[in-house]
């Protein structure tokens, strides 16, 4: 008896121990830095990488701090969910997928796409030459390489289109480098122009001691088979976009991270350096690669203006996330996302005070860089 | 005289094992097929030998000692490796002590109070089965709600929790064990002369539960260090052997030989966790039995 009145007491204590905690997460006031710039958190959807590079360019260049921002970029771990980070409060934006994100919104989380910085998908299939795979239809009978995790849409997509079902290849889960290509075990590897195509161009090819060539590839562009989805986005609260601070700060938030996307069309190489200051360990030759390429997947910008979101782009991502099926039968969404699940309305504003101030939003003119990749990216 | 032997013995063995195994390493990856051996063209008997997936030891050492990459001042490989063992090291050993310390009060209460452990002791074994994967953002997203003393949560206080939570869990379970340990004879002469809960606590309970604490420790640094760095990965968490991990990873294919150096990093945080457990041992030393008389 006398054992059960302490248990009694020591687990009281431990609850009032365990209450005065206090808890900050609740107050919606935006926090102030003494310079009086409000605090803003933006989630990744990766570690510190060029593929991000017009943000931390914004930071950088105080152009966030111009806009009254004091911007936190935080990084992503292998199973941080960006949307999900977004929807819970945790932070104020968020960089993710519109496929991916749609089926979170579908699973309930109010998040809305006010920039679609990524114009155009980053995503490819890559074979070698004598393989004789130059489009979707020829995956037929092979083993296809895929990351799965919501990367994979865009490459079913592309095959269903073709006539080929998933039952009439081999899918292969494919680690993120090339390996798997390079040793033969798929046919056809998915890669990101930026990234991991740069890795196989940066590995000796065994066979003559050179670096991997482009012409010893076939490459399948998924923006030309016609099934590419939108990449890239930033992402705000739907329901906090209903106060008016809130809109005031979307708008600046995405007037400052297009006019640090412009800073990084205008100068890649110094693009490069600064994500490497800001902590990225990729090499030099690859770091100034994927600041290219993510360039040439925003400029020029057909839908007018960088973050205006394409109607029809929009709706292709849609029904793709509706009518592919993967490997278990299963699409990403099964019926139209809400209306708030995108709007032009902030990124129009961010255009208009950006082309008031002489910034070119467009880049009609913009014409990518040559760069030569080094072994292993150095 | 003897001792030292022994001692020098073991050592002797240790580095014969060891070498035993990196060459083994080597002579397969010098002569094994470059396609591995598979049955039925599908399963895999023996890996690929390659020098994408098996680099030699002797080129793994030679990356070491050249720098992460090309950027001017970037710090040779064997420096980056350290400097992120030393940080993840320092997140498990904040990882371990917490644990251990939950552990010891856990087990204590469960001891004392029979209905405690019959309360506790399926939870415990249950918290074991939630994945770390599932685990981590539900950690960093309570932790990034809660500010203490003006200080907001950090991530790496998250990963030192998911240390601890693997932590906990073999030093309750052996403390517990050892906690319970005493021959019923002692016991009953505690009870027979009057002896409080404290005192029998310290003078029988405490010591006869080292021989079944020390191996728990020793569970438990090492799943501390596991926790870390999964958690690390897991999170993202910049400066460890996890994120490590993920870096080198964009190299895996073009510089192979670099994406073992935080493996070698991970092994060397692993041995310096087992030499702080075995240094506890010595220091209990008097109280374990089975050394004590032999």
């Amino acid at each position: 008896m006398r054992a059960t009145t302490k248990l009694g007491a020591a687990a009281a204590a431990l609850v009032l121990a365990l209450t005065a905690c206090s808890t900050s997460g609740d107050d919606d006031e935006p926090e102030q830095t003494e310079e009086g710039l409000t605090k803003v958190t933006l989630q990744l959807q990766w570690v510190t990488q060029a593929q991000f590079a017009g943000y931390y360019a914004a930071v950088k260049e105080g152009y966030y701090e111009d806009e009254g921002l004091d911007v936190t970029i935080q990084e992503a771990g292998t199973d941080t969910v960006p949307q999900d980070v977004l929807a819970n409060g945790e932070v104020d934006y968020a960089i993710s997928w519109v496929p991916k994100v749609l089926g979170s919104i579908e699973n309930g989380a109010a998040i809305t796409d006010v920039a679609q910085i990524f114009e155009r998908s980053g995503t490819l299939g890559v074979a070698f030459k004598d393989s004789g795979i130059t489009s979707p239809a020829d995956y037929k009978g092979k083993n296809v390489g895929s990351w799965g995790f919501g990367n994979e849409w865009e490459l079913f997509a592309g095959m269903q289109k073709e006539g080929v079902e998933l039952g009439d290849i081999k899918l292969v889960q494919q680690a993120f480098d090339m390996s798997g290509l390079i040793s033969g075990d798929v046919d056809v590897a998915q890669a990101m122009t930026y990234n991991e195509y740069a890795q196989l161009l940066e590995t000796e090819n065994p066979a003559t001691g050179e670096l991997f060539q482009p012409e010893d590839l076939n490459v399948i562009d998924y923006n030309d088979v016609g099934t590419a989805m939108l990449q890239d986005a930033i992402w705000a609260q739907t329901d906090k976009l209903e106060d008016p601070d809130y809109e005031a700060q979307t708008v600046a938030f995405i007037k400052a991270s297009i006019k640090g996307w412009a800073y990084v069309r205008d100068n890649p190489e110094d693009g490069a350096t600064l994500v490497t200051e800001a902590g990225s360990i990729l090499g030099q030759s690859h770091q100034l690669w994927m600041t290219n390429e993510t360039n040439k997947l925003i400029w020029p910008s057909t839908s007018g203006g960088v973050g205006m979101i394409d109607e029809a782009a929009w709706a292709r991502t849609v029904d793709i996330a509706k009518g592919t099926k993967n490997e278990t039968g299963a699409t990403i969404i099964t019926e139209d996302p809400p209306e708030t699940a995108y709007t032009n309305e902030y990124v129009e504003q961010a255009l208009d005070e950006l082309r008031d101030e002489g910034v070119d939003v467009e880049g009609a003119d913009f014409t990518p860089i040559d760069v030569e990749l080094k072994p292993g990216g150095n | 005289m003897s001792e030292i032997l022994s001692r020098s013995r073991a050592v002797v063995l240790g580095v014969v094992g060891v070498a035993l195994l990196l060459g083994a390493w080597d002579l397969y990856a010098a002569f094994g097929p470059d396609e591995g051996v598979r049955a039925g063209g599908e399963t895999y008997l023996l890996p690929r030998a390659d020098d994408t997936t098996m680099p030699h030891t002797w080129d793994v050492v030679r990356r070491l000692g050249e720098p992460v990459n090309a950027v001017p001042g970037a710090p040779d490989v064997l420096r980056a490796v350290v400097d992120a063992s030393t940080f993840t090291l320092a997140i498990a050993a904040r990882g371990f002590v917490v644990g251990v310390l939950v552990g010891l009060v856990l087990a204590l209460v469960m001891s004392r109070f029979r209905i405690a452990e019959s309360a506790l002791l399926p939870w415990i074994v249950l918290s074991q089965t939630v994945p770390l994967i599932a685990l981590a953002p539900v950690v960093r997203r309570w932790g990034s709600q809660i500010e203490i003393a003006g200080q907001q949560w950090t991530n790496d206080q998250s990963v030192a929790v998911i240390a601890a939570y693997l932590a906990f869990f073999p030093v309750a379970v052996g403390a517990l064990r050892g906690l319970k340990a005493p021959d019923r004879t002692h016991v009953d002469l505690f009870h027979a002369y009057g002896v409080g809960w404290w005192r029998g606590l310290l003078a029988l309970r405490l010591p006869s539960s080292v021989p079944y604490l020390l191996p728990a420790l020793r569970l438990a640094a090492a799943s501390a260090v596991i926790g870390t760095i999964v958690a690390e990965v897991s999170l993202g968490l910049k400066g460890g052997i996890g994120r490590m991990f993920i870096d080198y990873t964009t190299t895996a294919t073009s510089d192979p030989a670099k994406s073992f150096a935080p493996i070698l990093g991970a092994i060397a945080v692993g041995l310096v966790a087992a030499a702080v457990v075995g240094l506890i041992g010595l220091l209990l030393r008097p109280y374990r039995p089975a050394e004590a008389t032999r």
